[in-house]
């Protein structure tokens, strides 16, 4: 049994105290004296050019401070972007430039075009209806194949094409895989698409500027998964603000799911505003300005096919995607189809041979960047929908096709032929596991029970491969990432022997304040309770890269080991001294430092209050205080495998789709806090069910915004959900962390879209029609019911 | 939301003539009217609330049926209509939420005429009659195409009366994002004849299916409309389901609708 509150307790989370009793302090809860409202005015169009914006009226309004336009942004930066992709031919992406506030064009629904301050909310909105715009609409780019004909209107009018990258993954494969692909004795070919998605994080994004003109500070309050790197973006490449001058704060913050982490036009905005207004400004977002306005995610068109030999083995694959950047470059959009794509087409087997052909399109829509996987989703949707559709082609079981082809235990590390170098995992564990908690053999009973009443039963399985823990800088460096992506920790261990742990990583929802000090407590040995957890501000917490890619525990929780191995490497040091031992000989448990083989110890607060009241110390050798600071910057990334399996029941009449039972077995590696990883694993699985079944973000063909709302956006609810079987004994601890974790936030919304799908093909196929061979994304009942009546 | 006044009268002749007033506009649960306020799509000067007035709340069973007063929430008729009308109080339960059940009303409902709205197919499955401030209009007369009613400027509905049918079912089928019916269906049988209304298929809001109609008049079984199909043609096309999903949607609900009547 694990101490409670160390590693391997189900600990409650500490944070859900403040969250369930409305205490949480969240960025629209911070409310600074005298701070005037912003209100955006965006277009209503989806591409136009920006003839005139009259503000005059608006101005006159009653208590408006100013409305601002392009032109008061003349001498400040466009928002960047930090990731730089090179393409096929060795060139660099193109890149087009983004304005804070659109300037002569407007490129989606949504662009904002002019801001009003105000001293209320009301009064920004009412003058902001007074804001006169006059665009000349252009045709909208909106299809992305027929964005890349040469007569197709171009979104940005700087670049030579809508094009922003062809992208070759591995380029000097490519003949390679042709070849092989001209041997096989089957192929197998899938069309797909991977819906667009909406974040929907229950809390809308927000923003509030703050200038004190005595010390030309700025601080931004902010809805962000990574404050650092808002304050490096914002400060270097778009305001022009030293990081001595800037502090970021992203206090409580109610999930992200990836439509945090980047750099938005109003937090640039606010910022600006407040130092020129000389007022705090507020900007809090509604529901329908975050339909429009902040990231989406997916939306790749993709053509995958595998080539297997006479025996079924897989011997090479290729792709050809289209992947939406939207209409401007969001801070990570371009790695997301690239290197978080590519790089796992080898899902979990052994096929030698890869191509991954990427094209990236701009567009009149709202930008795409990462969403809850980011990339890998799409990788394992196409992969494992392809692998049952070979399977059911072939007349195979598709679990033993799966098998066959599985990277073997004893084959790892494992190099794969699309770069990544997976360092453990047993994917035939994970398989077998899924079959008995999935109660798979009785499978067939359950499916003629099903027949009884009409409906028709279907089992998917679904076997993914991640990379998460974002991971070695030089190598994303390489990769064309323009930053670090390390993380940072102080542990700073106080008198008394309490003791402040200052994370670089940002918790908004993951329930870090629990778990990180369960592993604190863990190495050092005491109580949980005496160990608080700080994230969120750049004024007190080390530069970090922030949280997103399941990269906390494996890359900031590292990062707090070897603060924490400092800080005990230390304590030994001063216990040795108090004790007059040698150093070596000093042995920690529980808190209490002894002598190796004698009844001599202090314990930890007698070792804490030396440090701080060092008047038994050795002064000469040692500097008094225990505060240590660390940066971990990781060897690999982290693999995560698992498999998933999904039981449906389908309405042959209705086509509607019921999930009757979902299981996932993970490998995560080592577990913290196991309670909380299965919280992860079904958040991340109803999120994939979402995808699989429900959320659609569409267009109409003059770029308006179909499901715009909640009204035709549809959020999975509790009732469209099973319970869900989790299980994460299956464990191959990651070989390169201190923890050997590896990272469960994305694995649930990564593994359930195919699985899903999945099963609802394998229903309609028992039922005899297997001429249906795939249904797009989301299987809403009116889809199935027309593939069925097609 | 602009600023607007509110008024609460307490019985429906005040009520009438706080709505005679320039910009004045009926609130009984907001459920619909607050949310096109927040987005500025209506900005009425002066709002007359309906929920204060008593004769305007209320389930009871009277001489020619249940009376439902138009401010009564659905929560109510949900709880309390059940001993008289189980596929009314079935209906009202299904509607939005508890927050949406607890404050929006069967009047509000039916003023709207939202054709994806449950109410609509009870009243016009029911023939039921639709009491205003100044008259009664019979079910068949009141609905006349989406949010479009017979209702003059000013009126308001006092009350809903519905006949009691022997037997009678509501099937929904959830549009998957908002909940609202997709396609509805309501259908009641009385001795003289069965009666099926359809909510959320059709383009021009709730409507009779004569046919069905005729062949469960004859057998009140599923099978009785096995031969019929309605058109897609003038059905609703959305993302949630084309106008051809809608009409085999309309057949599939009503032949549910009977065996759950049965
Ligand atoms: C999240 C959500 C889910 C919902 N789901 C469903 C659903 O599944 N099925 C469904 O049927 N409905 C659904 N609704 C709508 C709900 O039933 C509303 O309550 C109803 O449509 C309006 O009733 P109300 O009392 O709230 O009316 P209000 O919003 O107060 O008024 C609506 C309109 O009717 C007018 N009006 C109100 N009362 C009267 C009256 N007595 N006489 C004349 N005019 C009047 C008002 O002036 C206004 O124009 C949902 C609503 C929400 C917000």
């Amino acid at each position: 049994m694990p101490k409670d509150g160390g590693i391997g307790a189900s600990t409650k989370r500490r944070e859900d105290v403040r969250f369930l009793t409305g205490k949480g302090r969240y960025t629209d809860d911070i409310n600074i004296r005298g701070q005037a409202y912003a209100w955006f005015v965006r277009s209503e169009v989806a591409h136009g050019t920006l003839n005139k914006v009259d503000v005059s009226a608006a101005e006159a309004m009653p208590g408006v401070l100013k409305v601002f336009t392009a032109a008061d942004f003349a001498g400040v930066g466009g928002i960047p972007c930090g990731w730089q992709v090179t393409d096929r031919f060795g060139k660099p992406m193109q890149e087009p430039k983004h304005p804070v506030l659109a300037d002569g064009k407007v490129r989606h629904v949504g662009d904002p075009i002019a801001v009003v301050v105000a001293e209320t909310l009301d009064q920004a909105r009412d003058a902001a209806e007074a804001v006169e715009i006059d665009i000349t609409e252009l045709t909208p780019v909106l299809d992305m194949k027929a964005a890349l004909q040469p007569d197709s209107p171009k979104v940005h009018e700087e670049l030579t094409s809508n094009l922003c990258y062809d992208w070759g993954f591995v380029e000097e494969n490519k003949a390679a895989v042709d070849e092989a692909f001209a041997k096989a004795a089957h192929v197998t070919t899938l069309e797909l698409i991977n819906n667009r998605l909406v974040a929907n994080p229950m809390e809308p994004r927000v923003a509030v500027g703050d200038y004190e003109s005595h010390s030309g500070n700025s601080t931004l309050y902010t809805t962000s998964q990574n404050p650092h790197v808002i304050r490096l973006l914002m400060g270097a490449f778009v305001l022009g603000i030293p990081e001595s001058k800037l502090r970021v704060v992203a206090p409580d913050v109610g999930g992200g799911f990836g439509s945090k982490i980047y750099h938005y036009a109003e937090e640039a905005f606010v910022t600006f505003a407040a130092k020129t207004l000389g007022v705090p400004v507020k900007w809090t977002s509604t529901r329908s300005e975050a339909f429009i306005s902040d990231a989406q995610g997916r939306d790749h068109v993709t053509k995958i096919q595998l080539a297997l030999d006479g025996d079924n083995n897989f011997t090479a694959l290729r792709t050809e995607t289209y992947a939406n950047m939207g209409a401007y470059l969001s801070t990570f959009a371009p790695s997301i189809p690239t290197w978080l794509h590519g790089t796992l087409m080898a899902g979990n087997y052994r096929t030698p041979l890869i191509y991954v052909n990427v094209k990236a399109v701009f567009t009149n829509t709202v930008p795409v960047d990462a969403y809850r996987g980011a990339g890998r989703p799409e990788a394992t949707f196409q992969l494992e929908r392809l692998v049952d559709k070979a399977a059911r082609e072939l007349g195979v079981d598709p679990v033993a096709l799966r098998r066959q082809n599985f990277i073997t235990p004893d084959q790892f590390p494992y190099q794969t032929p699309v770069a990544v170098v997976y360092d453990t995992g047993n994917y035939h564990a994970t398989m077998d596991k899924l079959l008995e908690i999935s109660d798979h053999a009785g499978f067939e009973a359950r499916a003629a029970e099903s027949k009884a009443r009409g409906k028709l039963r279907g089992f998917g399985i679904a076997h993914y491969i991640e990379a998460c823990g974002i991971a070695p800088s030089n190598l994303v460096g390489q990769l064309g990432a323009r930053a670090g992506l390390y993380e940072s920790a102080t542990v700073r261990v106080n008198a008394t022997g309490s003791i402040s742990v200052f994370t670089g990583s940002h918790s908004h929802g993951q329930g870090h304040e629990t778990s990180f000090a369960q592993v604190v407590a863990e190495m050092i040995g005491v109580d949980a309770s005496q160990i608080e957890i700080v994230h969120g501000d750049t004024s007190n917490t080390p530069m970090g890269m922030g949280t997103y890619g399941s990269r906390s525990l494996a890359v900031g929780g590292s990062a707090i080991v070897k603060a924490t191995n400092k800080i005990i490497n230390k304590a030994k040091k001063i216990a040795a001294h108090l004790l007059e031992a040698s150093e070596a000989d000093i042995e920690l448990k529980d808190g209490k430092f002894s002598v190796a083989g004698t009844d001599k110890s202090v314990d930890w607060t007698g070792v804490t209050l030396a440090a701080y009241v060092p008047h038994n110390y050795p002064l000469e050798s040692m500097e008094p205080g225990l505060e240590e600071t660390a940066f971990y910057d990781p060897s690999n990334f982290t693999y995560p495998s698992g498999a998933y399996g999904c039981e449906v029941e389908v309405d042959p009449e209705t086509g509607k789709v019921q999930i009757l039972a979902f299981s996932a077995a993970d490998d995560f590696g080592n577990i913290v806090n196991p309670m909380i990883v299965e919280g992860q694993v079904q958040g991340g699985l109803a999120q994939g069910i979402g995808q699989a079944l429900l959320e659609n973000c569409v267009y109409d063909e003059n770029g308006q915004l179909l499901s715009g709302s909640f009204m035709d956006y549809a959020m999975p609810r509790a009732d469209d959900l099973p319970m869900f079987k989790v299980d994460h004994s299956c464990c191959t601890p990651c070989t390169h962390n201190p923890l050997g974790v590896k990272g469960c936030g994305e694995a649930g919304a990564i593994g359930s879209p195919p699985a899903v799908v999945n099963a609802v093909i394998d229903a309609l196929h028992r039922a005899g029609r297997t001429d249906i061979t795939h249904i797009d994304m989301p299987l809403t009942p009116s889809r199935v019911w027309a593939a069925m009546n097609a | 939301m602009r600023d607007f006044q509110f008024v609460k009268p307490s019985s429906i002749a005040d009520a009438v003539k706080a709505l005679s007033s320039e910009g004045a506009v009926a609130l009984s649960g907001g459920q619909t009217l607050i949310p096109t306020m927040k987005q500025r799509l209506n900005t009425p000067d002066v709002l007359v609330s309906l929920t204060g007035i008593a004769e305007m709340t209320g389930v009871c069973r009277g001489d020619s049926g249940l009376h439902i007063g138009a401010a009564t929430p659905h929560a109510t008729v949900a709880a309390e209509a059940g001993a008289h009308y189980p596929a009314l109080a079935c209906l009202a339960a299904g509607i939005g939420d508890p927050a949406v059940r607890s404050r929006g009303t069967i009047g509000g409902s039916l003023a709207n005429n939202d054709p994806s709205a449950c109410y609509p197919s009870a009243v016009l499955g029911s023939g039921a009659v639709i009491v205003t401030n100044a008259r009664q209009i019979a079910a068949d007369d009141y609905f006349l195409g989406m949010f479009s009613t017979a209702l003059e400027e000013g009126e308001i509905i006092t009350e809903v009366r519905f006949p009691i049918p022997e037997k009678a079912a509501y099937v929904k089928f959830d549009q998957p994002a908002s909940r609202f019916a997709l396609t509805g269906v309501f259908v009641a049988k009385f001795a003289s004849g069965v009666r099926v209304a359809i909510t959320g298929a059709s383009n021009d809001g709730v409507f009779r299916w004569a046919e069905a109609e005729a062949a469960l008049s004859a057998s009140f079984t599923p099978d009785a409309i096995e031969g019929l199909s309605l058109s897609g043609d003038d059905m609703i096309s959305d993302l949630h389901g084309t106008g051809a999903y809608r009409a085999h949607l309309c057949k599939v609900l009503t032949k549910r609708a009977v065996l759950a009547a049965c």
